[in-house]
């Protein structure tokens, strides 16, 4: 049945297009602000499309014939979760749909023998271990205020979700950090080499499958944002104003801290994590029963 | 100027190698790299990974134990990739230019782009290289779209 477009179905479309774009100019944002920060001048805003554009163009030098497919994996699947959050789908299938893509970019890791990517591999399934938890544990306070696991439902409810559940809003900072791949948790390979031998879980990548990686993480980006502007569906640029405060303490965090061990990002995030989203959590069970 | 080819100029990743210097010019390369500089603005970054590099930076004179590293390493970046020899060891062996462990300047390994002189090449000349190995992958990069 063909229906006339829907104004809500054009705002999810145009949002799906942008979003890839719109990530490239915040990580451009980002080497800004944190160049600032390091009282240097800092690259162009646009720096990010000239890096991808020139990793496009680079010869390929493949680990595998395996590595591209699971390149545009890392990337199709942080896409088909954006699509479903545009949507307005269920968010478990979201959150999953996001773990799929990091067990591409965990298997490509593993798809060549160099010792760098295999530690870098294993450290990224430290860090899915660490924000995977705080994700689904969100999701499903979220379920327990709305009654369903449907973002559609998020925006029909009445009250903003940052009035209900904030302590599972400063939890987001954790999956923020983890997910950005910023100090002090970048364990599993830092933006730009900085700390680490080689590159970490990148180590194996170049050329356009290294170009495929950096669109897939800024994807990523916009659509974490996207999850934590949740909080606040009724008004999304109040909302966006919540996501990009905690994007900004993450650039802040990034520029003052070392990076730490994978065992102190698991044991801040699922002490630190876990109990402000379970205390969140059993507040709202008692609200409930009273 | 093509867009690939502007792409290519505004975002040179470069590696840098040691290969046996004195520590005298790596010093002046990280020196060169530091927030005085600010290489990031004209989208400099030190990667180190030779997969995703597109400029080669080799600092001490090649020898024995190590050209084959160094070999290694220029096989393994993608074309289009520069070379740039830092220093007077790099470019002809410099004072190790007789011992007998040395093979003498990195040219006698790998194609070299630009020669920066000096002992230790200063800060501002190794800046000045990099924009001069800018021009040379200009050129690179147009001959190959000219290939294509």
């Amino acid at each position: 049945m063909v229906s006339t477009l829907n104004p809500d179905m054009a705002i999810s479309v145009a949002y799906i297009i942008v979003a890839p774009f719109l990530g490239g100019l915040i990580v451009g944002l980002d080497r800004k602000i944190t160049a600032r920060m390091q009282n240097r001048i800092g690259p162009p805003i646009i720096q990010p499309f000239y890096d991808l554009i020139k990793l496009w163009g680079k010869e390929p030098f493949l680990a595998s014939s395996f590595q591209p497919i699971l390149a545009m994996g890392y990337f199709g699947f942080i896409f088909t979760g954006l699509i479903l959050l545009a949507f307005r789908q269920d968010l478990l299938h979201i959150i999953f749909t996001l773990t799929l893509a990091d067990i591409c970019l965990i298997v490509a890791a593993y798809n060549s023998k160099s010792p760098y990517s295999n530690l870098g591999g294993r450290r990224e399934l430290l860090s899915m271990l660490s924000y995977e938890p705080l994700m689904v544990l969100t999701a499903i306070s979220v379920q327990v205020v709305t009654g369903t696991f449907l973002v559609k439902g998020i925006f029909e409810y009445g009250t903003p979700l940052l009035l209900l559940m904030p302590a599972a809003y400063v939890a987001q900072q954790l999956v923020l950090i983890i997910d950005m791949k910023k100090s002090p948790y970048d364990v599993a390979g830092s933006g730009h080499a900085h700390q680490e031998l080689v590159r970490g879980v990148y180590t194996e990548f170049s050329g356009y499958t290294l170009a495929l990686i950096e669109l897939g993480h800024w994807t990523k980006l916009v659509f974490i944002l996207s999850l934590i502007s949740l909080f606040w569906a009724q008004n999304l640029i109040i909302g966006w104003a919540l996501a990009l405060l905690l994007w900004f303490i993450a650039i802040v965090a990034d520029n003052i801290y070392p990076r730490l061990t994978w065992k102190s990002m698991l044991r801040t995030s699922w002490v630190l994590g876990f109990m402000l989203i379970l205390a969140n959590f059993i507040a709202l069970a008692i609200w409930r029963v009273i | 100027m093509k867009t690939m080819t502007k792409a290519r100029l505004k975002s040179p990743w470069v590696l840098h190698y040691d290969c046996g210097s004195c520590n005298g010019c790596d010093i002046e390369v990280l020196a060169a790299l530091m927030p005085k500089f600010d290489a990031e603005r004209f989208g400099i970054v030190n990667i180190g990974d030779p997969k995703q590099a597109d400029i080669l930076v080799v600092t001490g004179p090649a020898n024995k134990r190590n050209h084959r590293v160094l070999k290694n390493l220029y096989d393994q970046m993608p074309e289009p990739k520069v070379v740039l020899a830092v220093g007077t060891c790099a470019a002809t062996g410099g004072i190790f230019h007789n011992c007998p462990n040395t093979l003498g300047g990195v040219d006698k390994v790998i194609p070299v782009d630009v020669y920066v002189p000096g002992c230790a090449a200063r800060p501002e000349q190794i800046v000045d290289g990099i924009v001069l190995a800018l021009k040379k992958l200009e050129e690179k990069s147009e001959k190959k779209e000219v290939a294509k």
